[in-house]
C-alpha cells in the first residue's frame, strides 16, 4: 500500500482545466448566483433612494449613489436578474432556430438549404447593432422586443455553424452505414448526425453570452431596451454617462458587463478544449 | 448453380455527372449470386468494385446515374423509390463496410445501434427484446462477453471486435444477401483470417448469398466459389474460382496474380503490373488495359473487347486464346 500513497496525493491536473478557466467558471457561477438570489440579499433596494444624491464611494456605498441616491452596487446586483436570463433566452431561442434551420438546410441540400443560407446571408449583411435598432425601434422599445431583436440578428450565427457541421458529419461513413441499415432520413439525420455537431455549437453558444449581454445593454444604452427606474446595466452607464464627472454610476454596470463577457468566454476556451480534443 | 440467383445484375452502368462530362464508373457489369454462394469481386482501387455494390443497395448519391437491371430475389431494384429500398437495406440485404473504426456509430453502445436496426425493420420489438436479440447476436459473431460489449462504446472496442459487432449488425435482420465491402482491409493479418472464417459460418448457418469484395486475392481464393475481376468499370474475367486461379486466362488477372508474394517459389522480387488504373475521365480507347499490358496487339489500341467464353471461363481479352496459362 506504501506504493499507492504518492498516487493518491499527487492530482493530476487535466489539460482542459487552466487558470483561465477557473476564473470564467468562478465568475460565471458568481453572477448566476446573484441572478437567481439577489433579492434576498441584506442590501439596499435598488430603486428607492437610500442615501445622498451622486455621493461618492464610501464605507455606506461601496461604489457611490446616482443621481437620485440610489446605491450603485445594489442596482449592479440587481442588473443581473435583466441580463442574463436576457441573455439565456437569447442564446437558447438563437441555437433552437438556427440549429433547427442549419441542420435542415445542410441535410436536405438543394432548395432549402438554397433559401436558409440566402435568409442567414441577408441577416448577416446588417451590422448586428442596426439590425437589432431597426427592429426594437419598429416595435417599440422595451425589454420584451429588444430580446426578439436579438434573436432575430443571433440566430444566423448557428444556423451556419451547424450546416457546416452537418455537412462535415453527413460524409462519414458510420452514415453510410445507416443508410445501409435502412434508416430513414430523419432517424439518420436525429440519431447519427445531430449526436456529432452539438460540440462547436454549445462552445460558441457559451463564448457568445458576454457578447449578447453586451449587445442587450447597448439596446437599452440608446434607449430600446430596458427604461428607468429598471437597474438593467445599459440603461445605468447610460444614467452614468449624463453624469459624466461621477465615474462610479458608469463604474458597476461596466464592471459587471466587462466580468460577464470575459468570464463565459474564458468559460467558452475551457468548453473547446474540453469538447474539441485536436485544438490540444 | 442449380440455385435460382438470389441477386442478378444485367448490363448495370453507373455514370457520374460533373461539371465537364458524365464520367462512366460501370460501363456494363453482368453479375449472379445464388443462395449460400460466394461471389468474390476482385480488382485495384478505383476499378468499380464500391460503385458496383453501392449501385446494388441504392447507396449512390441522386445525382449518379444508374441503368440497367438489379434483380433481388427476381425484384427489379433499378428506379426503386428510396423508402422501397430502405425495407430491404438493412433487413434482406445487409452490407459491411471496410473500416469499422468509422463506419459505427461514435456515440452510440453497440448493443444500441444492433438493437436499432432490428427496431427498424420491425416496429413490433421492445426495446429490451432488441436489445436481447442485439447481445444473442454479438454472441453468434463469437464476441466474448456480449452483454458487457453491448453497453460499450465503439472506441472501447478493438478492430476486430468492431467488425465483428458491424457483421453483427447486417446479420440483425437476417439478410438472405450479405455485401462484405473489403471487410478485413483495415484489420491484422490475424483478425483477418477470424473474420472470413466467421463469415463462412454465417454464410453457410444461414444460406445466404455473400459477395466479397477485396483487392486481396488471397482471401478470396480461400473463400468464394465463384470469381469476377474488374477493371477499369468493366468485368475482365469471371468464373469458377479455381478455373480463375489456375488457368487464369486475361493478362490483368495473370498481372495480379504474379504479384502476389509465393511461399513456394523462389522468386526473389515480385512483379508488379507497371502503371496505373487509368482514371474515370481518361480511359484509353480500345481494351483499357492495353497501355499496361505486355501481350497487346495492334487490335487492342482500336477495339475494346467483349466478354467471351473461353473453356470454363469468361474473359475480355482479344489475345486470351494466344496467351498462355
Amino acid at each position: 500500500m506504501a506504493d499507492a500513497a504518492p498516487a493518491l496525493s499527487t492530482f493530476v491536473r487535466p489539460r482542459w482545466l487552466t487558470a483561465p478557466v477557473v476564473i470564467g467558471g468562478f465568475i460565471a457561477a458568481f453572477w448566476i448566483i446573484v441572478a437567481l438570489t439577489v433579492q434576498w440579499w441584506p442590501i439596499d433596494d435598488p430603486i428607492l433612494s437610500v442615501g445622498m444624491r451622486l455621493a461618492p464611494p464610501d464605507g455606506a456605498h461601496w461604489i457611490g449613489t446616482d443621481r437620485l441616491g440610489r446605491d450603485v452596487l445594489a442596482r449592479t446586483l440587481h442588473g443581473a436578474q435583466y441580463s442574463l436570463p436576457i441573455a439565456l433566452a437569447v442564446i437558447a431561442s438563437a441555437v433552437a432556430i438556427g440549429a433547427t434551420l442549419g441542420a435542415v438546410g445542410g441535410f436536405l441540400g438543394g432548395a432549402a438549404d438554397a433559401v436558409v443560407m440566402r435568409l442567414v446571408d441577408i441577416t448577416l449583411s446588417f451590422p448586428a447593432i442596426l439590425l437589432a435598432m431597426a427592429v426594437t425601434a419598429s416595435m417599440g422599445p422595451s425589454l420584451r422586443n429588444a430580446t426578439i431583436a436579438m434573436i432575430i440578428v443571433w440566430w444566423p450565427n448557428y444556423a451556419r455553424l451547424m450546416r457546416a457541421q452537418v455537412l462535415a458529419v453527413k460524409e462519414r461513413e458510420h452514415v453510410e452505414a445507416a443508410v445501409a441499415a435502412g434508416a430513414g432520413g430523419a432517424r439518420v439525420l436525429v440519431k447519427h448526425i445531430l449526436p456529432l455537431c452539438w460540440s462547436p455549437v454549445l462552445i460558441n453558444a457559451t463564448m457568445d453570452f458576454g457578447q449578447v449581454v453586451l449587445l442587450a445593454a447597448s439596446l437599452s444604452f440608446i434607449g430600446l431596451g430596458a427604461s428607468p427606474p429598471t437597474p438593467e446595466w445599459g440603461q445605468m452607464i447610460s444614467e452614468g454617462a449624463r453624469n459624466f464627472y461621477q465615474w462610479w454610476i458608469a463604474f458597476g454596470p461596466g464592471m459587471a458587463i466587462l466580468s460577464v463577457a470575459l468570464g463565459f468566454n474564458f468559460l467558452g476556451d475551457g468548453l473547446r478544449d474540453i469538447l474539441d480534443p485536436r485544438t490540444q | 448453380m442449380a440455385d435460382a440467383p438470389l441477386l442478378e445484375v444485367r448490363s448495370l452502368e453507373v455514370t457520374i455527372p460533373t461539371a465537364g462530362r458524365a464520367l462512366p464508373a460501370i460501363r456494363g457489369i453482368d453479375l449472379t449470386v445464388a443462395p449460400g454462394e460466394t461471389l468474390g469481386l476482385v480488382g485495384e482501387s478505383g476499378c468499380g468494385k464500391s460503385i458496383t455494390m453501392l449501385a446494388v443497395m441504392g447507396l449512390l448519391a441522386p445525382h449518379v446515374r444508374v441503368i440497367g437491371s438489379v434483380r433481388f430475389r427476381g425484384q427489379e431494384l433499378v428506379g426503386r423509390p428510396q423508402k422501397d429500398l430502405a425495407k430491404l437495406r438493412g433487413a434482406r440485404i445487409g452490407m459491411i463496410f471496410q473500416d469499422p473504426m468509422t463506419a459505427l456509430n461514435p456515440v452510440l453502445t453497440i448493443g444500441a445501434q444492433i438493437a436499432e436496426t432490428i427496431r427498424i425493420h420491425d416496429a413490433s420489438v421492445t426495446a429490451d427484446g432488441a436489445l436481447k436479440r442485439a447481445i444473442e447476436l454479438l454472441e453468434r459473431v463469437a464476441i466474448p462477453f456480449p452483454e458487457r460489449r453491448a453497453r460499450q462504446y465503439p472506441h472501447e472496442l478493438s478492430g476486430g471486435m468492431r467488425q465483428r459487432a458491424m457483421i453483427a449488425m447486417a446479420m440483425a435482420n437476417g439478410p438472405d444477401l450479405l455485401i462484405a465491402d473489403e471487410p478485413t482491409t483495415a484489420l491484422d493479418v490475424t483478425v483477418q483470417a477470424q473474420i472470413i472464417e466467421l463469415l463462412q459460418r454465417l454464410r453457410d448457418e444461414s444460406r445466404m448469398g455473400l459477395v466479397l469484395i477485396s483487392h486481396d486475392l488471397g482471401i478470396v481464393a480461400g473463400t468464394a466459389d465463384r470469381i469476377a475481376i474488374m477493371y477499369a468499370g468493366r468485368i475482365v474475367e469471371r468464373g469458377d474460382v479455381e478455373a480463375v486461379f489456375y488457368q487464369p486466362r486475361h493478362p490483368y488477372t495473370q498481372g495480379l496474380l504474379a504479384s502476389l508474394p509465393k511461399i513456394d517459389a523462389r522468386a526473389q522480387r515480385l512483379t508488379a503490373i507497371e502503371g496505373a488504373p487509368p482514371s474515370l475521365a481518361r480511359r484509353p480507347i480500345g481494351c483499357p488495359f492495353h497501355p499496361r499490358c505486355s501481350q497487346r496487339i495492334e487490335r487492342c489500341r482500336q477495339e475494346e473487347p467483349a466478354l467471351r467464353a473461353i473453356g470454363p471461363i469468361d474473359v475480355a481479352c482479344h489475345v486470351a486464346d494466344a496467351v498462355s496459362a
